[in-house]
Formats: structure tokens, C-alpha cells, sequence
């Protein structure tokens, strides 16, 4: 997002709030499919890898934002790609430390957050034009936005493809788990119906804001 | 003239390098510092769930074991004690030989690997010299794809396969007389066979082609040097 012109600055709490759901990084922007998909097939694991995204978000945010007047332009994407690399072994080291069976659950994704464009599209859009807090609170939202549809994803897939959540079993004994939801395919479907449901919801939402509006 | 009256030499005039030099040093030295920090301070914490895990994976494949050692393989010596610490690497191949309560070599748990459908498997597997068979077998890492690769570590029926696997030396005691194969779901007949996986196919015949290529290997030098496998100390 660019800088917002005079007179049109949003309130300092609408940066962490838009990332939640205005400007969704997965159910809006359509940002960040690739772990989106691949690693939302247990609750679990989507939100381990949510939290891992925040992490590297929230502190490339905070750094590029730091340096964004010491960083010429022409090195700047360079610089950024090495900081978020950085974050992104940090996070893998972390993860190895916390839990083995987490780190192989999420395989060769932790190293994929690297190139997951959200991450660096908040980089060069909004942490190299804006300041520290708001650059915080940018990535707090979009992480946390991440986060929340990623576990949604994770959620459905779980309980339809193992008939458990978190591990736990919930659906009853004689409940055959369809297994296409674990799979990719799953994935897509998955968030197809997500997509619906969230566009269901803004186009409710719409007529009322614009009533309000006018009102 | 001006760069932006249109002057081609001023237009073209590289920007200066130091701020940019200056800037790609810093940011690397900074990072750097982070990755170098955070690996100090997270190596223990990592080399402990790795031992831990290792060890869990032991007990798992031989499970009459109560303590177990680690021995490694030196050529034209046979086996000797080796006392690996958290995180230590030895030059020589290493196994663990597992001990039950009277003393007795209760297994020997090997490490072997090779390439699955996505990526590298690395397994673990417990080998009895008494009953001459693979008697269970562990994937300690893989990428396999989830729901149906991944099945050589969950799919009950692929495990049984385990359970008494044949891997008897030949007459000659330097060979395995039937070397592990892999066979179609519902094929199996002989005791050294794999039973695969359907839907799975690639996987399974992996673990089979591991599981084969480091028994013939590991299991003619056990039984050669079996009496250096001891439980003294």
C-alpha cells in the first residue's frame, strides 16, 4: 500500500485491522497461495506456519522500515531478500529447536517463506515508506490475517480429510475421511469455498455501509 | 544540460557505489550477527531433540531393548565402542546395538537412506542376528506427499512388513541368500518380499531398495563380528 496522501492518513489502529480482513492477505489479495495450500492440510500445521509468517514479517517489517533511509533504491530488493532470508533461518532454527516432528511436519515450506510474495510485497509497499510503528502494526495485521485464514483452511481440511482437529478426533467412529482434502486438490477446493463464503459476506456487507453512507 | 533535459551522458551516469556498497555490507553483516546468534543459542535445544528422537526411534524398532550402545565400524577391525556426544559427528559408520535386561544382544538398530518421490528418506531399522530377520523399521525423515506417500510411515499393513522381514546370510555366511524386494499389494509369498502400497508405489519400492541396499552391507559384518558386539564395558 503507498504512502496515503495528505489529509487522508488512516487511523494508526487501521493499519493492524485492515490485514485482518479489509485487505486479506490470502481471502483479498490472494497472496502467499503456495504455503496456503500446501501446508494448510492440518490445523496444526497452518497454524505453525501462520505464526512462522508473522514472525518473518513482523521483523523484515521492522528492519526494512529501520534502514529504509540508509538503503539506496538501486540495492534495495537485494537487501530485502537478504533480510528476509535471515528471519527465515532464524524461524527454521527456532521451529528445529521447539519441536522435530513440527519441523518435519512443515518440511521445505519454513524455507519457501522466502519467496512468499506477501512477505516481501509489505517490504517494498509499505515498511520501506513508513515508519516503525506502523510498520509493526502493518505486519502484526497481515500475519495475523494470514494466520487466521490459513487455520481456516487447515481447520476444514483436518476435520473433512482425517476427521480430527488439532489431532483430536471429533467426527464419529464411523466417518470415512476424505482424503482428496489432504491433498493439493483439497487445498483448492478449500479455499474456493472460503472465497465464496468471504465474498458472500462483503457483498452483504456492501449495501449496508453504502445505506449508512448516505444515511 | 540537465539529466532530465535530455542529456544521453548524464542520463547514463551510474549512481554512486559507496552508499550502496555500505549498505549491502551493513544489512550483511548485521544478518549475519542474527543467524550466528540465534544458532548458538538454539544448537543445544536442536542436537538434544535430535538425540532424543534417535533414541525414541531405537527403543521403537527394537523393542525388547533396555539400553542400548553405539558402535562404529572400522575397516579391516570391525567394530569398536564409540561414545557419540549430543551433536557429534563420527568419521566412521555407526550402529546401535540394543541390550535387554540380562545383558544379551536384544538388536541392532541401523541408519540408512536414499531417494524417495520427493526427496531424501532417511530411515531407522532394528536387525535380530537371532531370528535372522529386520524386525522393525522407523522413518526418522521424509517429504513424502501427505495422504499418500507418506503412508510407508502410518499405513498399518505396510508396517506388518516389518515385523519379521528375511534377511538370512547364505550358506557361505558372507551374503544375504534372498535380498529384500519389493512386490505389488497382495503378491507377497516369501518372507524377505515387501508387500507395497498402492497408490504409493514409488515410496514403498524406495523403503525396499534402502532397506536391501544397507542390509547387504550391515549384515554380513555383523555376523562376521557379532563377539565385538558385547555389552561390557
Amino acid at each position: 500500500m503507498a504512502a496515503a496522501e495528505p489529509g487522508m492518513e488512516p487511523k494508526t489502529a487501521d493499519e493492524f485491522w485492515k490485514g485482518l480482513w479489509d485487505e486479506n492477505p490470502v481471502l483479498v489479495q490472494v497472496l502467499g497461495m503456495c504455503p496456503a495450500l500446501a501446508v494448510s492440510n492440518t490445523a496444526i500445521n497452518a497454524l505453525a506456519m501462520g505464526l512462522a509468517t508473522l514472525f518473518v514479517l513482523t521483523g523484515s517489517n521492522l528492519v526494512v522500515s529501520m534502514l529504509r533511509s540508509f538503503v539506496p533504491k538501486q540495492v534495495r530488493i537485494a537487501t530485502y531478500i537478504l533480510v528476509i532470508a535471515t528471519f527465515v533461518t532464524l524461524v527454521d532454527m527456532f521451529i528445529q529447536a521447539i519441536s522435530l516432528d513440527l519441523h518435519r511436519a512443515l518440511g521445505a515450506f519454513i524455507s519457501l517463506i522466502v519467496v512468499n510474495c506477501l512477505i516481501l510485497g509489505r517490504a517494498e509497499a509499505f515498511a520501506s515508506r513508513n515508519g516503525l510503528g506502523r510498520s509493526l502494526l502493518d505486519a502484526l495485521g497481515m500475519g495475523a490475517g494470514f494466520t487466521g485464514a490459513l487455520l481456516s483452511l487447515g481447520a476444514v481440511r483436518e476435520l473433512l480429510g482425517a476427521g480430527s482437529l488439532f489431532g483430536l478426533r471429533v467426527m464419529p467412529e464411523g466417518f470415512e475421511p476424505w482424503v482428496v482434502m489432504l491433498l493439493p486438490s483439497g487445498g483448492f477446493l478449500t479455499l474456493a469455498g472460503w472465497l465464496l463464503v468471504f465474498n458472500a459476506i462483503e457483498r452483504r456487507r456492501a449495501p449496508a455501509a453504502l445505506t449508512e453512507e448516505a444515511r | 544540460m540537465s539529466a532530465a533535459g535530455g542529456d544521453p551522458v548524464a542520463a547514463h551516469v551510474p549512481p554512486p557505489s559507496w552508499p550502496m556498497l555500505r549498505a549491502m555490507v551493513s544489512v550483511g553483516l548485521l544478518c549475519g550477527l542474527l543467524i550466528t546468534t540465534a544458532y548458538i543459542a538454539t544448537r543445544p535445544a536442536i542436537e538434544r531433540n535430535r538425540a532424543e528422537a534417535l533414541q525414541r526411534a531405537i527403543f521403537e524398532v527394537l523393542p525388547a531393548a533396555r539400553s542400548a550402545r553405539t558402535f562404529a565400524w572400522v575397516e579391516g577391525q570391525g567394530f569398536e565402542r564409540v561414545r557419540v556426544e549430543e551433536g557429534e559427528k563420527t568419521a566412521a559408520p555407526v550402529l546401535h546395538v540394543g541390550f535387554d535386561e540380562a545383558g544379551g544382544v536384544a538388536g541392532v538398530a541401523i541408519e540408512a537412506a536414499g531417494m524417495g518421490y520427493q526427496d531424501v528418506i532417511r530411515v531407522l531399522y532394528g536387525y535380530s542376528p537371532e531370528r535372522a530377520a529386520v524386525i522393525g523399521m522407523v522413518v526418522l525423515e521424509s517429504r513424502e506427499t501427505p495422504g499418500l506417500g507418506d503412508r510407508i510411515e502410518t499405513d498399518p499393513a505396510f508396517r506388518a512388513n516389518f515385523e519379521r522381514l528375511d534377511v538370512a546370510l547364505d550358506s557361505g555366511g558372507e551374503r544375504i541368500a534372498h535380498p529384500i524386494e519389493a512386490v505389488k499389494h497382495g503378491e507377497k509369498e516369501a518372507p524377505w518380499q515387501i508387500d507395497g502400497i498402492t497408490g504409493a508405489t514409488i515410496s514403498s519400492n524406495a523403503i525396499a531398495r534402502i532397506l536391501q541396499e544397507s542390509t547387504v552391507v550391515w549384515i554380513p559384518r555383523i555376523h562376521s563380528k557379532l563377539a565385538q558386539l558385547d555389552g561390557g564395558d
